[in-house]
């Protein structure tokens, strides 16, 4: 199978819906010609022209809401949201407009749009261009989350929320753009609720999340040349969450690490871990663990950011002392 | 800036009798209803507060006037006004208002989030400029997809405090969009007079980007419709966007548990906006003197109105609450439960 990059596999993703439905259409700063300062977008323009690949002005919280308001009038905006950080600046019209006016209308109103943004520390763009904030967007009823691992992902669970007729927050991995998977020629799309076995084990349970999966499958590798099998699971989407193959999983291998890049506390990693206890609790052997971005802004030493993200050494010393039982009563 | 100063009351052109008299008689459907909505928030009927129009009606009135039902509207949390202008009905109204299942919003939005979808009403909004955005995205969607339909935002004074505004008008009148800001000035942004809050004049900020701005006297229907009219008119030519601020004034407080006022405006004040400028009385006196309704029509309409109301919420009062099973509906368009899946 070819093999192309997560940007190259978003760009696909889009120049496809818009063949597809003419309700189409993107909305964002440097989206046209410039196809945004990571080059995701570049070409869509010459082929769907300004009106349908449109450049705004710095206004996120502006276009954000244009986006709202065509969406509830019977077109399928994708807007792009630079940084995920920006996402602070469109907070009332994602979360207090798009996410409540289905339930607010009793289900008379539907808003289809689609939020591409990213996440991702070890950049070196410090604390304001560098978080990793899903945990912010799935607290909120009504928006649905997405977090691609790869560029397989990225294209199918796009293509999915374009279709979507909720509002879908999606959040690509800024690191990874450049990073090459197998993406088949043929058309497909990925289900929201899904988890994706990367790999199957036995002896503990690896949850990751979008740029946390590559971590999870290196640990991964390094547990097996110690005799300890770790199983790899992608949930792929956190709203929706196939809690069904988490919960299986974790029923055979009786312990768990959850690994997201976002902060630790009150986070994705707490919310699943939560879950996990709840319903798998009588065959746990030992507590699950989060880990996520250390909690403290994102500083840009490097010397400092390399120690806020989980690794797989941190990842994989984690599993050996769990497996160890070692972490019984691990604060 | 066009300046609509109050101007001699014009002669009535009679083939438009049945537009007078449905103007008229919109404005007293409006005022009857919230007069309802307050006693039921009097006597403990009505679960949570309600933000009353009473006052403002030939706002809405003369501006709906203009509009059809594939024309939109985002209305505001003072939003009865703007749902009954656009066409609502009295029993889904109260049914919302008292949380019935039989609401517009199935009982899920309440007076601050009422729609009506069937009618262009994209909802009330309980954020302060909140809808800005929704009204510029819908001219937004018209325009590129060629549709010839309007959209007219409204929002109070106070909301012009917000960024929001600024954001979208500058993209509404980049790209030209069928956008009309309508501007309730009602002179306070909740409990402080809006000199306090608004530095400069309102219309010049929306002249800044460009974009033609109007100033006309929101008591008076017939000068609202007509101005409406023409603006409604040219957007749909492609030749918006436009704002216009409609002088007016809200007669009762911020929302109905705002009883003791003194401290921020006076009772002779009041009393000076409801018996001098009163949009329906003006219109009142103007039918009949123009002969278009005699008072006995006119009271026989109002008591019509009356007694629609009154049977409205009546039957608003004895309708079903909603099922407890529907808490966690329409929460996604997919999923019939939220709550039962992995969600």
């Amino acid at each position: 199978m070819r093999e192309i990059t997560l940007s190259q596999a978003v760009n696909e993703a889009l120049a496809e819906e818009m063949r597809r439905d003419p309700s189409v259409f993107i909305l964002g700063e440097d989206v046209a010609e410039a196809g945004t300062p990571f080059k995701v977008l570049s070409g869509l323009v010459q082929e769907f022209g300004k009106d349908r690949v449109i450049d705004t002005p710095i206004s996120e919280p502006g276009f954000m809401g244009l986006a709202v308001g065509a969406a509830m009038t019977g077109a399928r905006p994708v807007v792009d949201i630079m940084f995920g950080d920006f996402l602070f600046l469109i907070m009332d019209q994602l979360c207090n407009q798009a996410a409540k006016t289905h339930y607010m209308s009793g289900g008379k109103l539907n808003v289809p749009l689609v939020v591409r943004t990213n996440l991702g520390a070890t950049r070196r763009s410090a604390a304001q261009h560098s978080q990793s904030l899903q945990a912010l967007v799935a607290h909120i009823p009504g928006l649905k989350v997405a977090l691609p691992s790869s560029a397989y992902e990225a294209k199918g669970l796009l293509k999915t929320a374009i279709r979507d007729n909720n509002p879908v927050v999606i959040f690509e991995d800024k690191l990874m753009y450049q990073d090459k998977a197998p993406v088949p020629e043929e058309e497909y799309l990925i289900p929201f609720g899904q988890a994706n076995i990367k790999r199957e084990g036995r002896d503990i349970t690896l949850i990751a999340t979008s740029s946390m999966v590559q971590v999870a499958m290196k640990a991964a590798e390094a547990l097996a040349s110690s005799g300890i099998s770790a199983e790899v699971i992608d949930p792929r989407t956190i709203v929706p969450l196939d809690e069904a193959t988490l919960l299986a999983s974790v029923k055979k291998t009786s312990r768990a690490i959850v690994i997201d890049e976002g902060h630790q506390s009150y986070g994705v990693t707490a919310e699943i871990a939560s879950r996990l206890n709840e319903k798998a609790f009588y065959y746990l052997d030992a507590p699950v663990l989060r880990m996520g971005a250390m909690d403290v802004p994102v500083p840009f030493s490097p010397v400092l950011e390399d120690l806020t993200v989980p690794t797989p050494d941190r990842v994989a010393e984690a599993a050996r002392r769990l497996c160890a039982g070692e972490m019984i009563h691990a604060a | 800036m066009t300046s609509m100063k109050a101007t001699p009351e014009p002669q009535a052109d009679r083939s438009n009798a049945e537009r007078y008299l449905r103007m008229y008689r919109q404005m007293v459907r409006i005022r009857t209803f919230e007069e309802q909505a307050n006693q039921l928030y009097l006597t403990a009927r009505m679960p949570g507060l309600t933000h009353m129009y009473s006052g403002e009606e030939a706002v809405a009135v003369g501006i709906c006037e203009a509009l059809t039902d594939t024309d939109r509207i985002t209305s505001t949390h003072r939003g009865h006004g703007h749902c009954v202008a656009k066409g609502a009905e009295f029993r889904s109204m109260f049914c919302e208002l008292l949380g019935k299942a039989e609401g517009y919003c199935r009982g899920k939005g309440g007076s601050m989030h009422i729609a009506d979808q069937s009618h262009g009403n994209l909802g009330a909004n309980a954020i302060v400029g909140g809808s800005m955005g929704i009204a510029t995205g819908s001219a937004l969607r018209a325009k590129l997809f060629g549709q010839d339909d309007v959209t007219v935002c409204f929002f109070g004074d106070g909301a012009t405090a917000q960024g929001l505004l600024y954001e979208v008008m500058n993209m509404a009148a980049l790209w030209k969009l069928p956008v009309i800001y309508a501007c309730e000035n009602n002179g306070y942004s909740e409990y402080t007079k809006t000199a306090e809050i608004a530095a400069g004049s309102l219309t010049a900020r929306a002249e800044a980007f460009g974009i033609e701005a109007f100033r006309v006297d929101g008591q008076d229907v017939l000068a609202v419709n007509e101005l409406a009219e023409r603006l409604v008119a040219r957007a749909r030519r492609g030749e918006g966007p436009f704002f216009i601020e409609l002088e007016t004034y809200r007669y009762h407080g911020h929302h109905v548990g705002d009883i003791n006022r003194d401290y921020y405006r006076s009772k002779e004040e009041e009393t000076l906006w409801k018996t001098e400028r009163d949009p329906i009385i003006r219109m009142r006196a103007w039918l009949v003197e123009q002969g278009i309704a005699a008072e006995a029509e006119i009271e026989a309409m109002n008591a019509q109105i009356r007694k629609d109301a009154e049977d409205a919420v009546a039957y608003a009062e004895a309708a079903p609450y909603p099922d407890p099973s529907e808490v966690d509906m329409h929460v996604f368009t997919d999923v019939l439960h939220a709550t039962r899946i992995g969600a």
